[in-house]
């Protein structure tokens, strides 16, 4: 009998999962936003070591060949320092998948945990964590990355330190949702009924369910956030010269690309396809999991 | 006979899911003649709604599809029309519908005067002024009190009842002489069904419309209409003149509807006395309520088509084959 | 409805004065030594022994608090360090172009991104569909300071059809005397009735609208299509069609106006992105609003006048939320 459970659900499970996957076959722009993303860590992986000219491209300077146009030797042109732009931008995909992912990391850390605390418990906790919660929602999250940055120090850490407080409110309203929804389960309840302690409940029960939701909502986010790291370092709250940052590299630029175009594009340019391609990728992924387009 | 007013010929429509598709209407033939009140019985989910739909062909595509057949009016396919030429020339002017949920058919946003005068310019091509007029002249048809200040309201400011009425108003003024009613009464009181069921019913006879209607209540279309037939998964396996087929059903699963309990749940029939618990598929030539039924037999595997009882009656039963054998 | 008013009310008060609560921690608790930061590097100490006293910050932390918010009560947002100027002050000086800026970029975002996104829900799964998805995905995935460059160097470096930055040409503020009645360059240029100002007020506001309006339009073409598709699929919908209503008719005007409360709250929020994204751009187009004035401050690290562009930014930001949420609850036809 209890295998016969074991496999219905297993049954289902796998009728779900292939679901998924006919409707990513189908969706040929989150395919090949999938493939982007790889590629990009491909490149944040590979790179760093590939290129043992990694000093010599962060700080070396070499006057001689300062702002030289795209060529087959500078495929991207060169800086006002005579840097290579091409292998700046190569390198700089690491600086921003590294920041990006540690900023959500953290915002995972701070944000799930309230969550699931908030809805577990619900009552005055849920209403206090619910209202913070609130609170920070109340900026625009580059508006409160801005301030934070600004009077933490302006440097990667910090601006990374600065988008987590900008972003856990998200993934506490997520987690808190499901664990309300998932404490009226059977299983809940009899691990309640059964003397289970709360913390267990929350850790054993609660957590594993949200897994999936959180996933996709993070790689939604990555996209923002990247963007939100290169803006502040753009805006100098962020990166500080000489780190091969895209935001930093574009505003550097500002002071010579009306002459050396391809200066602020190629940085820019690189920002633009790895934010749209986690964007892509995280709105091909809701379009897949949400119930609502599922039905088709 | 002369041609029917509508016929439908082996009707095929099914949905498509990534399983593959499955059909979920197989109607092999109906025909309503002109001026008649038609009655559809079957439990929610036998497709009902879809047959209505596929008429219109509003079917919501993806994932409903037309898989064949004809649906002839007055000897034309409308399958075979352009939804542009549909519109133009059937919505609304030949066929209209009254849909189930009294709820959720009016468009919220609009006043009930804006929506009715909407469809009258649009069908009948008159300003707006004279649609008004028309439109006060529908809602007092639909009998209801104070037709100008109905006018100015929204949906959200009536009550279901009034509601239904205005949707009726709303089917009746684009000027139609075919209407469809899908559950027309569905989620209203008892005493405000049988308002809503006499209103159809005069309106049928003063202005010699044709009705579908469907309805999974056996009374309802006992009380309209002149002929019945019963839906089962998608298929008609009983049908006549609604005196015949209600007073003496001869399918199985006729009987078991007509004997069941209502449950609390309107949409809900419980039909359990009257069935055995599913233990083996339906074939999946034969019998499509094999697997339910509690008179089965072997021979109920193979392929049935229509029987005749006598004029006035046909059903889709191997039980009936032996009998006249 | 009166409830919800009243609760929705209450639930933006109380983000107000989280809001402040927070601004609150990060100038005074947080840094080690806030007085210091708060005079600038080069200040005296005696500027920063008066600074503490000023702020209050020998006092217990609630003592603080309190005087916090009476100086905001106040409007005293303290001095900016570069100009010794009152920052209230500076941030209505500077406030004008920017409004000008975000009021351009809605009407943008409204024009172009709702029927964007209309056309995508009529065409769904179509070319023009996937154009739609792409374009608004693109459009949100841009980094908005480098699409100033980028336009830029096309339409300034290289076609040479608009100009760089300014709200206007030098020679043209020597030339011309533009009347002050409104303090809103685009309006006071248009009273003056000269086509000449008009037409070069113009021409400066192109391109930094334009770069703000991209994520705008993106933003209100997707939640227009995905408002529509879910209407598109509701009874009354196949209802009007059913009464034989032209496509059009049910579509622009049966369905996209119970799309309209999506809209609403959709543009309050793009509206508050905006005003943070004009941060980022100003500065480019040498646009003299609140985004370069706080641009400048961050260099400068001008704690104060970057801490009122924030609490103005978050207030502004919090008001349109709820001025959007009370719309949509008054009006019976904007469905929630």
């Amino acid at each position: 009998m209890i295998e016969n459970r074991f496999i219905k659900t297993l049954k289902a499970k796998l009728k779900q999962f292939r679901h998924s996957v006919f409707l990513l076959k189908r969706n040929k722009l989150t395919k090949l936003a999938f493939y982007g993303v790889i590629a990009l860590f491909l490149i944040a992986i590979i790179v760093p070591i590939a290129l043992p000219s990694n000093i010599h491209v962060d700080q070396d300077t070499n006057p001689i060949d300062k702002l030289l146009s795209p060529s087959f030797e500078h495929p991207f042109g060169t800086d006002e320092l005579g840097r290579d732009v091409f292998k700046r931008v190569l390198l700089g995909t690491r600086i921003s998948l590294n920041t990006a992912l540690i900023a959500v990391g953290i915002a995972l850390l701070i944000g799930v945990p309230l969550g699931a605390i908030a809805g577990y418990f619900g009552g005055f906790v849920d209403e206090l964590i619910m209202r913070i919660t609130d609170i920070f929602l109340g900026f625009p999250p580059l508006l409160l990355a801005i301030a934070i940055a600004a009077f933490l120090g302006p440097n990667l850490q910090n601006a990374m330190l600065a988008i987590a407080i900008a972003w856990w409110p998200w993934y506490t309203r997520i987690v808190r949702g499901q664990a309300v929804s998932i404490k009226e389960r059977q299983f809940v309840k009899a691990a309640n009924a059964i003397g289970t302690p709360s913390m267990k409940i929350v850790f054993r029960h609660i957590l594993p369910n949200c897994i999936a939701p959180l996933i996709v909502q993070a790689s939604m986010d990555i996209g923002g956030v990247i963007l939100t790291i290169a803006s502040l370092s753009f805006l100098g709250l962020g990166a500080q010269s000489p780190t091969p940052e895209w935001g930093l590299m574009v505003s550097t630029s500002r002071n010579y690309f009306l002459n050396a175009w391809w200066y602020s594009i190629f940085p820019g340019l690189a920002i633009f396809f790895t934010v749209l391609v986690f964007n892509l990728l995280g709105d091909g992924l809701r379009e897949i999991l949400d119930p609502k387009t599922r039905k088709n | 006979m002369n041609e029917p007013y509508l016929h439908i010929k082996n009707l095929v429509v099914s949905f498509k899911t990534f399983e593959g598709s499955k059909n979920v209407l197989n109607i092999d033939e109906l025909k309503i003649n002109k001026g008649e009140a038609y009655g559809i019985i079957g439990e929610s989910g036998t497709g009902k709604t879809i047959l209505a739909l596929s008429i219109l062909k509003l079917i919501e595509s993806p994932p409903g599809e037309i898989v064949s057949g004809e649906i002839l009016l007055e000897g034309k396919d409308l399958l075979k029309m352009s939804s542009k030429s549909l519109q133009k020339e059937i919505r609304g002017r030949k066929i209209s519908m009254i849909f189930q949920d009294p709820m959720s058919t009016l468009n919220p946003v609009f006043t009930i005067g804006s929506q009715l005068e909407n469809v009258i310019m649009e069908t009948q091509h008159v300003n707006r002024k004279k649609a008004y007029i028309k439109a006060v002249e529908m809602i007092k048809t639909v009998k209801l009190s104070d037709a100008e200040s109905v006018m100015e309201k929204y949906p959200h400011e009536l009550s279901g009842g009034q509601r239904q009425r205005v949707i009726i108003a709303l089917a009746l003024s684009c000027g139609a002489d075919f209407i469809i009613a899908d559950e027309p009464t569905r989620n209203l009181d008892v005493t405000i069904q049988a308002g809503i069921l006499k209103l159809m019913k005069e309106i049928q006879r003063n202005m010699n419309v044709t009705i579908l209607f469907v309805a999974n209540n056996p009374g309802l279309i006992s009380s309209i209409c002149d002929k019945a037939g019963i839906l089962y998964r998608g298929q008609i396996i009983e049908k006549g003149t609604t005196r015949e087929v209600l007073k003496s059903p001869k399918h199985p699963y006729t009987f078991a509807l007509l004997h069941a309990v209502p449950s609390r749940k309107e949409d809900k029939v419980d039909l359990s006395h009257f069935i055995i618990k599913e233990t083996e598929e339906s074939p999946v030539e034969g019998c499509i309520f094999y697997s339910k039924c509690i008179k089965r037999k072997e021979s109920c595997k193979k392929p049935q088509s229509l029987l005749k009882i006598n004029d006035n009656h046909y059903v889709r039963c191997h039980l009936w084959e032996e009998d006249t054998l | 409805m009166k409830n919800y008013i009243i609760k929705r009310l209450l639930l933006g008060l109380m983000v107000l004065f989280g809001v402040i609560l927070i601004t609150f921690f990060l100038t005074r608790v947080i840094p080690s030594n806030p007085a210091a930061q708060w005079v600038g590097p080069r200040a005296t100490q005696e500027q920063i022994q008066q600074a503490t006293i000023e702020l209050g910050l020998d006092k217990p932390i609630p003592v603080q608090f309190i005087k916090y918010l009476k100086d905001l009560l106040n409007g005293n947002l303290g001095y900016s360090l570069r100009s010794k100027q009152p920052v209230l002050n500076e941030l209505k000086t500077y406030l004008p172009p920017t409004l000008e800026l975000i009021f351009f970029s809605t009407i943008l975002a409204v024009f172009i991104g709702i029927p964007l996104g209309v056309n995508a829900a009529k065409n769904k799964d179509k070319a023009l569909d996937h154009f739609c998805r792409f374009f608004s995905i693109g459009a949100v995935s841009l980094p908005t300071f480098w699409v100033a460059l980028f336009l830029q160097l096309i339409f300034y470096r290289w076609l040479d059809w608009l100009p760089l930055g300014g709200q206007l040409d030098t020679r043209i503020k020597m030339l011309y005397e533009i009347p002050k009645y409104t303090g809103f360059l685009f309006l006071d240029s248009l009273f003056s009735g000269n086509w000449i100002i008009i037409k070069d007020v113009f021409s400066h506001m192109i391109l930094p609208a334009i770069t703000i309006a991209l994520y705008p339009i993106g933003l209100v073409a997707r939640m227009t299509r995905s408002a529509l598709l879910e209407i598109l699929s509701e009874d009354y919908i196949k209802a009007a069609r059913s009464y034989g209503l032209k496509e059009r008719l049910v579509l622009w005007r049966y369905a996209l106006k119970n799309s309209l409360g999506t809209t609403v709250t959709v543009l309050a929020l793009s509206i508050g992105f905006t005003l943070v994204n004009t941060f980022l751009i100003e500065a480019i187009f040498s646009w003299p609003g609140i985004g370069s004035y706080i641009a400048t401050a961050v260099v400068a690290l001008d704690y104060p006048a970057i801490m009122g562009v924030t609490l103005f930014s978050a207030f502004s930001y919090i008001l349109l939320n709820l001025t959007a949420d009370i719309i949509i609850a008054l009006d019976p036809r904007v469905r929630v």
